[in-house]
């Protein structure tokens, strides 16, 4: 049937865009880490001037959503996914908000002495972005298993972060003269946890979507 | 008619269309109808219980309209029908011989998707099954028990200053509500309703649709619907139809967000039908 098939095209659609979004965020993450990494600061700065297009992917993902929600009357696994792609965009845009945060922070670091190797920040990051694929993945396949998974290794970036922090409490104590680029080092650290439990909601909501199932705060 | 002629190749979950939860009003026990040779419903077992209302939803010929007029046995007017199984009202079975079928029908009112007002004035509309049923015998107890028909369709302040006037001059409207508060005027326990908005327009739907979430405080109505959008905001359970067997029944929110069965979720996504 001819309005079935246009239904089935717009949640296509919206499952491309939001796809994009996560690709997007993924990204951001990905340069952000690079440039902190590698001391680059003119990859920092192409982190921040994307910014505004994955705000804007995000509106586009918010307004299709209305739309289909008040054009289409979508029901049972239909509305599940557009309501958890509704929920799933801002939780995204968030990542990449996180990703301009490390990539300010790395701006900033890159014209202090560098801190190498006595840190798990890049395993952290690594950690982020494999949740953060695998989440996408889960996503698009409606594997709650996998969703399931992914949201238990979050306890692994929880580990790391804890690692991390008392250790630069340990540098901050023993060189009072670093605090500041400590401080800075402790604020990635805290924002690749939080992409960590964003990963874990984008998971929640991929088994609310396959199984309409409610696991947050379970 | 809506009916099919080839049995119907459809597994269901033998546990997924009872619901024993709470007291039903009206209990369906392993229904069959036939038309003639043509079987229209088969096996029907489902629950209604007492002052909730109930959708039922499916395809056109589903059987939703013809399981509808088993409540009360409006198909008993139709030639070469024949029933089996057991309709409970009360824990009393409608079919049994003996029962009083003008009584039942006192007791399971119901209206039609078409307005059928009597060419007589609005009074005489509400009144008239009070007076051919002899409920009330004082001119004063008529008026107050058809005032309070009208109260309870929603309709009163809109007539009351012309009761006399001819009910073919209301609203399409106006007109199925007189129809509710001549249903309601003698007092039934079950209210049927057979697409009782299909044919009004959005703000006329809307009164209707409030009037049943008014009415189920004190009635047990059950509602026939295409309009899933409709039984989805009325309903407190609805049941999904297909091919003459009930397919599943729920609770309706958890219907319209995550069926149990997938053929109810083919359907309410719109993927068949």
């Amino acid at each position: 049937m001819d309005l079935h098939r246009h239904l089935d095209d717009e949640l296509s659609s919206l499952r491309d865009r939001v796809l994009l979004l996560g690709g997007e965020a993924e990204q951001a993450l990905e340069r952000a880490m690079y440039s902190l990494s590698e001391r680059d600061s003119e990859v920092a700065e192409q982190v921040l001037d994307h910014d505004d297009q994955v705000d804007h992917l995000e509106v586009e993902i918010d307004r299709q959503c209305i739309d289909i929600i008040a054009l289409r009357q979508p029901a049972a696994r239909d509305l599940r996914f557009v309501i958890s792609v509704a929920k799933m965009a801002p939780v995204l845009e968030r990542i990449a908000d996180h990703a301009c945060n490390i990539a300010r922070a790395a701006i900033d670091l890159n014209n202090e002495p560098e801190l190498k190797s006595v840190l798990d920040l890049n395993r952290m990051a690594e950690h982020a972005l494999k949740m953060l694929r695998g989440a996408l993945d889960a996503f698009t396949s409606s594997d709650a298993t996998a969703a399931r998974e992914i949201i238990e290794s979050d306890s692994e970036i929880n580990d790391l972060y804890n690692h991390t922090f008392h250790r630069l409490i340990e540098l901050m104590v023993t060189e009072p003269t670093t605090a500041t680029r400590d401080a800075r080092l402790l604020f990635v650290a805290k924002h690749l946890e939080r992409i960590g439990d964003y990963v874990t909601d984008i998971c929640e909501l991929t088994v609310y979507m396959a199984e309409a199932a409610f696991i947050k705060h379970t | 008619m809506p009916v099919q002629t080839v049995a119907p190749r459809i597994e269901v979950r033998a546990s997924a269309p009872v619901q024993t939860s709470s007291k039903a009003k009206v209990a369906v026990r392993n229904l069959d109808f036939f038309y003639g040779r043509v079987q229209a419903l088969h096996g029907i077992s489902l629950d209604i219980p007492e002052r909730i209302v109930m959708a039922f939803i499916g395809p056109s010929g589903c059987g939703k309209s013809t399981f509808l007029r088993t409540l009360n046995r409006m198909n008993d007017v139709i030639p070469a029908t024949r029933v089996g199984g057991e309709v409970l009202i009360d824990d009393h079975d409608i079919y049994a011989p003996g029962t009083d079928v003008v009584e039942l029908r006192r007791r399971v009112g119901m209206v039609f998707q078409k307005s059928n007002p009597f060419p007589k004035s609005i009074f005489d509309n509400v009144a008239y099954g009070l007076k051919i049923n002899r409920v009330t015998s004082s001119g004063s107890e008529l008026e107050g028990r058809v005032e309070q028909a009208l109260k309870d369709a929603a309709l009163w302040n809109e007539v009351k200053d012309r009761l006399k006037t001819s009910a073919l001059s209301l609203s399409g409207g106006q007109q199925q509500r007189l129809c509710i508060a001549r249903a309601l005027a003698i007092r039934p326990e079950v209210l049927l309703m057979d697409e009782p908005a299909s044919a009004l327009d959005p703000i006329a739907t809307s009164k209707i649709e409030e009037l049943i979430f008014d009415l189920k405080k004190q009635y047990t109505i059950v509602i026939v619907t295409h309009n899933m959008q409709q039984a989805a905001r009325v309903s407190d359970r609805t049941a999904f139809f297909l091919l003459g067997k009930l397919i599943e029944v729920n609770a309706t929110e958890k219907m319209f967000t995550a069926p149990n069965e997938k053929l109810t979720e083919d359907y309410i996504t719109g993927r068949f039908g």
